[in-house]
């Protein structure tokens, strides 16, 4: 299967946006090399502030340029927009309303050999308790592409999650991208599995390996997870009884608790949730990591049997 | 009043008693508002009223009737906790009616404890310390992107403001605060004009005793800022500044007495003030910070203030 990167997809985005729009400008913390912004400062370097190692100063810097009518672009590591600048995203940002897009790049942890403080597993967590915040996680460098260009079009803060490592391409260009509709990658009436970022490819290997056992997995994949599709999560839970969650976060506050808050209030079912729970990462390979940390397909597998054994309990 | 006069023909005498006329009934309603809420930060909005009455009634070019003209200069309050004082500015100035003032700090009121932007001439909501210089950084890159660009016709007429950011003493400890020093040094944002009110008591202290900022102006000169210092409760002294700042091209490091304002640097204007500046019991004292006075303290601090 043909593999791309997010940030790949997304540097070449912000290109194709900064050509038409020319009120868009992007600042870096000194990663644009690494976030592909770099080829956004190389078209329109007057539109390109690298402000150095200071995530603080960035975004407050970004919400002074949009006060004046510029729709600033915000590129650094995930771990840093968030976790390091979070005061500022909460106050300046976010409780301001502004219209500030952050593309935090290098999440989870196929980060890999960089290790565990380069691993941001806490950002859907502390970026989607925040009011005014949309929240995006692309499965593929397609849809990234259309996330990109969604965050652009809507007036109001947008956080942007993306990954290191190339992941397949297993979207479509002709598939809808509308930011709070998630999107159904496969129908089945067995049990739900809600995925986002390079977890939607997992969970679709994973209801490949269910179906030879005659189980058959919708899956579902919720690039956005602020504002969460309620309806869909509710459908699904109606439908299929019983949901597994997957994604390349910490269990605690990501799309699995999300997802858990949505069926609780509406339509109580048993889940499983695919996550990283409760520890750090560490060095290795991106895919000695999701082995080692149970984010892997078979993982999604063993969670859809041991919660379709709880529907039938 | 003060701006009928022209620049060049300031009756010095009649200002100081017109204004210092109009300190004195700010520093009331400031008091009275922060009484009534039951809750407050009296300390640091006493020590600010003479820069906020220079930069509203003098200094600024702004429309009260219109808060939102794109030729407006900026201001932004990044010690929020002093909003009572830009609240009474403000409406003294006409953004927005004077019987609103009873509402501040109440529920459902747009006069929140630290300022908002829902109150017409708030340009941002701040109140976590640190904040506000980086956001002005951003304007000012901003007015000067519009400039820059030939396609932006339109926007150029309106490119040439500044931008105003008042800190406190207390927040410049915040780290943010120097990233955004650094950021206005290198990129040399000449548009941006910050003011520290240094009144030298934080929340449980003198700022000397817990976290010494001196020497202050070397620091700021250090980052690649023009820094002055002036007494802040001074009016002439406060317009001699600004206006020195609003003209920034006075190119002169050979001036043997006085250092001038050097073009392409931002400038800081340190203001030497006191902390809750005109009531006795409040000077100096870190106690008043965060405190309202009750209604016996109320009527002595009028009184003093001569009501």
């Amino acid at each position: 299967m043909e593999m791309k990167s997010t940030r790949e997809s997304f540097g070449e985005t912000l290109v194709e946006l900064g050509r038409k729009n020319e009120n868009i400008v992007v600042l870096s913390g000194d990663l644009e090399d690494s976030t592909r912004a770099e080829y956004f400062k190389k078209e329109f370097p007057a539109r390109f502030f690298n402000l150095g190692i200071a995530e603080q100063d960035l975004l407050g810097t970004a919400v002074g340029l949009s006060m004046e009518g510029f729709i600033p672009f915000v590129c650094s590591f995930g771990v840093f927009l968030t976790n390091r600048a979070y005061d500022v995203l909460r106050i300046s940002v976010c409780y301001n309303n502004r219209n500030v897009k952050l593309i935090g790049s290098h999440t989870g942890l196929t980060v890999g050999p960089d290790g565990a403080t380069a691993q941001c597993l806490e950002d859907i967590a502390i970026t989607r308790v925040l009011p005014n915040l949309t929240v995006l996680c692309p499965a593929d460098a397609i849809e990234t592409k259309k996330a990109t260009r969604a965050m652009a079009g809507i007036n109001g803060p947008v956080y942007l999650r993306l990954g290191r490592p190339p992941v397949p391409l297993i979207t479509k260009e002709s598939d809808p991208f509308r930011i709070g509709k998630a999107n159904l990658m496969r129908e089945g009436n067995d049990v739900t599995i809600i995925a986002c970022g390079l977890m939607v490819s997992e969970s679709l290997k994973a209801a490949r390996i269910l179906e030879k056992e005659g189980v058959q997995a919708r899956v579902i994949n919720m690039h956005t997870i602020k504002p969460i599709d309620q309806e869909m999560i509710v459908k699904s839970a109606q439908e299929t009884g019983v949901i597994v969650t997957a994604e390349e976060h910490q269990a605690c506050g990501g799309l699995g608790s999300a997802v858990a808050e949505v069926v609780t209030q509406n339509y109580p079912v048993p889940m499983e949730m695919v996550a990283v729970h409760d520890t750090f990462g560490e060095s290795g390979e991106p895919e000695e990591l999701l082995k080692k940390y149970h984010l892997k397909d078979m993982d999604i597998v063993e969670a859809a049997q041991r919660v379709i054994r709880r529907k039938n309990r | 009043m003060i701006r009928s006069m022209t620049k060049n023909k300031l009756d010095i005498s009649k200002l100081q008693s017109d204004l210092g006329g109009l300190a004195r009934q700010f520093r009331k309603e400031i008091l009275e508002i922060i009484s009534g809420a039951g809750s407050g930060h009296p300390g640091g909005s006493l020590s600010c009223v003479e820069i906020l009455i220079t930069l509203y009634y003098y200094q600024m070019k702004h429309r009260p009737a219109e808060p939102a003209w794109p030729g407006r200069d900026r201001f932004i309050l990044s010690k929020g906790h002093a909003c009572s004082a830009v609240y009474v500015t403000l409406t003294n100035r006409g953004y927005f009616p004077k019987e609103e003032l009873k509402t501040f700090r109440k529920l459902n009121s747009r006069l929140q404890g630290h300022i908002h932007t829902a109150v017409p001439g708030v340009e941002l909501s701040t109140g976590s310390l640190g904040q506000g210089l980086s956001v002005a950084n951003g304007i000012a890159l901003a007015a000067r992107l519009w400039r820059g660009s030939p396609r932006r016709a339109a926007k150029m007429r309106q490119s040439d403001f500044k931008i105003y950011c008042l800190l406190g003493d207390g927040e410049i400890q915040e780290g943010q605060v120097w990233e955004a020093a650094m950021t206005a040094g290198v990129h040399k944002l000449d548009n941006l004009c910050a003011i520290i009110d240094y009144n030298k008591v934080q929340q449980n202290g003198p700022v000397a005793e817990i976290k010494d900022e001196e020497p202050l102006a070397a620091k700021w000169q250090d980052f690649g800022w023009n820094a002055v210092e002036v007494d802040g409760h001074n009016f002439p002294e406060l317009i001699r500044v600004f206006d020195e700042f609003a003209q920034t091209p006075i190119k002169s490091e050979q001036t043997k007495n006085k250092p001038r304002l050097h073009r392409a640097k931002p400038t800081v204007i340190i203001a030497h003030t006191v902390k809750g500046k005109g009531v006795s019991f409040m000077e100096g004292q870190n106690q008043w910070h965060g405190k309202a006075p009750n209604q016996e303290q109320l009527a002595q601090a009028l009184k003093e203030l001569g009501y």
